[in-house]
């Protein structure tokens, strides 16, 4: 259940627990977090197996030497974000339903310019809103990749790329995917129009589980 | 995600009218694209079959339901590997920018889903049928959606 869920992140060590292992990109185990938070392995192990069992992890199992068969050794548990949504809200409210019809309509009209116009006016609002607080002396790239970390895109600097790890609008991006990604599309477009200093540009590129827009950043930020 | 049954294979048709001729500006987007995303299909995993006019390459050259209705028709081992291409490649890319090249102006339904038997692949008639179906009934067994989906019908049927 969402409430009990989210309950049990309450305590800062579970919630320190939880947040290393949804930053990581493999399944961790008891072990490493222990190391990783200087807590003792017991209660890692604790603290994981509560937030398996309030859904807010998933447990896999495996070998990690290599070997197998008699003697090998017992296979790691290891711990991962589970897929499932949790949301509480109070009062009640129903977002995504109301997306979703909102989607249905848009896509019945034929009006999905007007609707990447208005998200790319909203990430060039979201850009202007970030300048207008920022500290001085911030690289536009560092700014770039704090706003998408506040909007959820859990984003991942490489070299020559920001990996936008997840997808902000999920459940409606899967029904409707031209639509909410263009959305989005145009949404990080206007994002980095306002941030001219990243020398970012977002593209289409989905691939796996995250979001379908990569943002590209140019060597030659002089262009 | 349900396993895939391989005694049935997963048809779809998606139609669409051009909004201006093929070799016109306005559709130059989706034209030069069109052999990179046939070959992406035809590389797709789960892939069987797809529709192409007597030139062999796509099948823009096809008006079988009227004059201005552009067709697009294959076969897929499951409904995921459909999904994936669609969407889950340099397809969504192309997909995005739909509004630009085509629209659905008097057609009520344009895009349907259907089981058929492994090995076969449908006619233009056949789709065309599942097509009026998902428009007359909404989507049922014989004709749905990626939104609402069913699965392979069992062998009681």
């Amino acid at each position: 259940m969402s409430v009990e869920a989210i309950g049990a992140l309450h305590e800062p060590t579970r919630r320190a627990v939880y947040e290393y292992a949804v930053r990581s990109a493999e399944p961790v185990g008891r072990d490493e977090v222990a190391g990783a938070l200087g807590i003792g392995r017991t209660l890692a192990a604790f603290h994981l197996d509560r937030l398996a069992s309030a859904g807010l992890l998933e447990v896999s199992y495996a070998r990690r030497s290599g070997r197998a068969g008699p003697g090998a050794g017992r296979p790691a548990k290891l711990y991962r974000r589970s897929a499932a949504e949790h949301t509480v809200s109070l009062p009640p409210r129903r977002y995504l339903d109301a997306a979703s019809l909102l989607a249905e309509a848009v896509e019945d009209a034929g009006a999905d310019e007007r609707l990447f116009a208005a998200a790319r006016r909203r990430g060039r609002a979201m850009a202007d809103e970030a300048t207008a607080g920022s500290a001085d002396g911030r690289s536009g790239a560092g700014e770039l990749v704090e706003v998408l970390a506040e909007q959820g895109y859990e984003p991942v600097p490489r070299e020559d790329r920001i990996v936008l790890g997840n997808c902000p609008f999920h459940a409606v991006a899967r029904d409707y995917p031209p639509l909410v990604c263009g959305m989005n599309l145009a949404l990080l477009e206007g994002l980095v129009e306002g941030l001219p200093a990243a020398g970012a540009v977002p593209r289409m590129e989905p691939a796996g589980g995250g979001c379908c827009v990569v943002v590209e950043l140019s060597k030659n930020k002089n262009d | 995600m349900t396993a895939t049954d391989p005694r049935y294979h997963l048809a779809q048709l998606n139609v669409a009218r051009p909004r201006a001729p093929l070799d016109s500006p306005q559709l130059a987007g989706f034209v030069t694209r069109l052999d990179e995303i046939n070959a992406l299909a035809d590389a797709a995993p789960g892939f069987v079959w797809r529709l192409v006019d007597e030139d062999g390459a796509n099948a823009t050259g096809l008006r079988p339901y009227g004059p201005d209705v552009m067709v697009n028709l294959s076969v897929w081992e499951s409904i995921e590997s459909l999904y994936d291409f669609a969407y889950r490649t340099a397809h969504l890319d192309v997909l995005r920018q739909r509004r630009e090249f085509f629209d659905h102006e008097g057609l009520d339904a344009y895009a349907v889903l259907w089981w058929v038997p492994a090995g076969t692949v449908p006619s233009v008639a056949d789709a065309g049928a599942r097509l009026d179906l998902l428009a007359r009934n909404g989507p049922t067994p014989d004709a749905f959606t990626f939104r609402d989906r069913y699965p392979a019908p069992t062998e009681a049927a």
